[in-house]
């Protein structure tokens, strides 16, 4: 790093030479090239030289004979950015600048948000695509990115958004169905892609019936599922309430294969409620 | 530099001194309780002396000397006497210490007197008093206690099938794209929360519910606002919460601020914060015969019942107390010393404040449960 920014200083010393003596158009640079183009640069004149190619991230220095183009190979210039091109000769140096553009895009950079989501959210799912080439450069040429949701039961949602200086960005529902789906971002041939889980929401419709077995009553919920239908997950806990003569009883137990089910003390005229969460299920007096 | 020297030569004089003090004259209790005392077999020359002796024994974990100065050690074996001091199972008791014991007479004769003695052990959640009510007799030229036996239940060998869930997390890998998702955190959400000015300071008592479909390991920290928006205090519920989540779960919470007077608050800004965590949906703790007691030991009492398979070493009960337009009035916790054994029930006690009582109108109780097995 101290080698590069010595090197790095010292190049610029030299551009700072006055021109006095300069052999005014000595090399003649393309206006913009892509990174990993190789390409090369006419020079004129005669004498030897010393080119100084100075860009993000590094500094390649070539001796040259002016007359003599100079190579510059694919490996050579692989960043884009802003590069100082200078031709030093014995007594002159002459600087010009040189635009290096980001490639083909190759690759994405996609970030998707949440992994995790309840169903039938409005703009719940946000997805968020860099466009790359293959040396890592952020491709700021506007590109047309699909964002696609597919389910279970095919395409959800799809949506096509331009990048903006490389960045491409759209939110999607979530869809009524709980389960797996795939988050697929495609710009040109490359595609990235990730999985959002959507699971149930609140439970809807709570009920449950009381039966006795014994000196025990057995509460149980029918299937809980929310309110498009999907089971709940397994491991949601429901809170079965029991009063009777001014005591209570509650117990909260986790819904197994969609049923929540418990055992309770006898008591005649006791009252049994139900919740999960914030939800409130039927309530039963037990005579 | 003067003065720091002055200090430093006082502090160290009054060292010297205490130390003297200490060596020399040393509390008869604090050291009999710190084992520093010489073991002298004291004659039980009084019902109060026998008591103490016996409390000493049992301070130092002397269950040799203290469960053969019992007056009715025939009527059980000193396995079980130490079983019912330090419980058949790990749990709160297994590793608690005597830190002081009080004997208060309620009837003495000439051949029998009836006293009551309150063992305060401490443990790494608190200190928890058990108390017992003894007879104590006169044998000969000395008195002996007769020890009021608590037989714990013991679980007969047996399999008992067990169909719990479970949730694993694998978080992404270092092999991962930078852009590949990690694991979402789950969704919590405060549902309810009141400040009150009690004591001269404030407490804040709320709910919190896992809206999610994973557990959630959860926390709130309650930061205190001046008018100019600035912070006063941050707080944070500390065990004052259940901090394990099932999906849809909802745990009280309290967050006290001790010397800070609510009239200087404008505005408190809550954090809750939740990670997910492997959890299991079992044990099923069933809280059974729920009621408020009256004054003057107001307190929630009720019986847990471990409807599961498995052992649960220690048990924490919180209380949630609402007044009759539902808000929240009090939070309060209590952890049960004894380990709960499959189908038996263990009482509990949440104590209320005294001036609260006439406001509680409902209440709910939630536990959490503690097993080393669980913990992988």
């Amino acid at each position: 790093m101290r080698d590069w920014v010595l090197s790095s200083l010292s190049v610029l010393a030299l551009a700072a030479v006055p021109l006095a003596s300069a052999q005014n158009g000595a090399f003649h640079l393309p206006k913009a090239v892509k990174a990993g183009d190789s390409f090369s640069i006419p020079t004129s004149g005669n004498g030897k030289a010393v080119f100084y190619l100075v860009g993000p991230g590094g500094v390649l220095r070539r001796d040259v004979h002016l007359g003599e183009a100079i190579s510059i190979a694919s490996e050579d210039l692989q960043n884009a950015g802003h590069y100082l091109a200078i031709v030093s000769g014995d007594s002159a140096s002459e600087v010009q600048t040189l635009e290096v553009t980001a490639s083909q895009p190759v690759a994405l950079g996609f970030l998707a948000k949440p992994s995790r989501l309840p169903v039938n959210l409005h703009n719940g799912i946000s997805g968020v695509v860099y466009v790359f080439d293959a040396y890592h450069n952020l491709v700021v040429d506007p590109a047309q990115v699909s964002f696609q949701l597919t389910g279970a039961s095919g395409v959800n949602e799809t949506r096509i958004v331009a990048t903006r200086n490389g960045v491409a960005w759209t939110k999607l529902d979530s869809a009524s169905k709980q389960g797996l789906v795939q988050f697929v971002a495609t710009v040109a041939d490359v595609t990235g892609r990730r999985v959002v889980q959507q699971v149930p929401g609140d439970p809807c419709n709570l009920r449950m019936n009381v039966r006795q077995d014994g000196q025990k009553l057995i509460a149980e919920t029918e299937p809980v599922r929310d309110c498009g239908g999907n089971p709940v997950s397994d491991g949601t806990i429901v809170t079965f309430t029991e009063t009777y003569n001014g005591d209570e009883a509650t117990v909260d137990v986790p819904l197994k294969r969609d049923i929540a089910r418990t055992e309770l003390p006898v008591h005649d005229g006791a009252t049994i409620t139900v919740a999960a969460g914030v939800v409130l299920g039927n309530e039963i007096h037990w005579k | 530099m003067k003065k720091g020297r002055l200090l430093s030569a006082f502090i160290l004089v009054a060292t010297v001194a205490l130390i003297t003090v200490g060596t020399l004259w040393p509390v008869e209790t604090a050291s009999r309780l710190a084992g520093s005392a010489p073991h002298v077999i004291r004659i039980s020359s009084s019902p109060q002396a026998a008591v103490e002796n016996l409390a000493d024994n049992i301070a130092r974990r002397d269950w040799d000397t203290a469960y053969a100065s019992l007056a009715n050690k025939s009527d059980f074996t000193e396995p079980d006497f130490i079983r019912d001091l330090s419980g058949s199972y790990d749990s709160l008791r297994t590793y608690a210490s005597l830190a002081s014991y009080d004997v208060h007479p309620a009837h003495v004769s000439p051949e029998a007197a009836d006293m009551r003695l309150n063992l305060h052990w401490s443990t790494v959640v608190g200190p928890f008093v058990d108390t017992r009510a003894l007879r104590v007799t006169r044998t000969g030229s000395g008195w002996q206690v007769v020890w009021p036996i608590v037989r714990e239940s013991r679980v007969p060998p047996q399999v008992i099938p067990v169909n719990y869930l479970r949730w694993d997390v694998i978080y992404r890998g270092p092999g991962d794209d930078w852009g590949a998702q990690d694991v979402e955190a789950p969704h919590v959400r405060i549902v309810d929360m009141h400040p009150v000015d009690r004591g001269g300071g404030v407490v804040v008592l709320g709910e919190l519910l896992n809206e999610d479909v994973v557990p959630a390991f959860v926390s709130v920290k309650a930061t205190l606002l001046n008018k100019n928006g600035s912070a006063i205090e941050t707080e944070d519920s500390f065990d004052k919460i259940s901090h394990i989540l099932l999906p849809k779960q909802v745990t009280p919470f309290l967050i006290a601020f001790k010397g800070v007077p609510l009239s200087r608050v404008d505005a408190i800004r809550m954090t809750p914060t939740a990670s997910l965590i492997a959890a299991a949906a079992d044990p099923v703790i069933e809280i059974e015969d729920q009621r408020m007691n009256p004054l003057p030991d107001a307190a929630l009492v009720g019986k847990l019942l471990n409807q599961s398979g498995q052992v649960v070493n220690v048990a924490h009960v919180l209380g949630t107390f609402y007044d009759s337009t539902g808000q929240i009035v009090w939070v309060a916790d209590h952890y049960v010393d004894r380990a709960l054994l499959p189908q038996t029930p263990v009482p509990f006690s949440i104590p209320v404040p005294a001036d609260l009582v006439g406001k509680v109108s409902s209440e709910r109780v939630v536990t959490s449960t503690y097993s080393p097995d669980r913990i992988r």
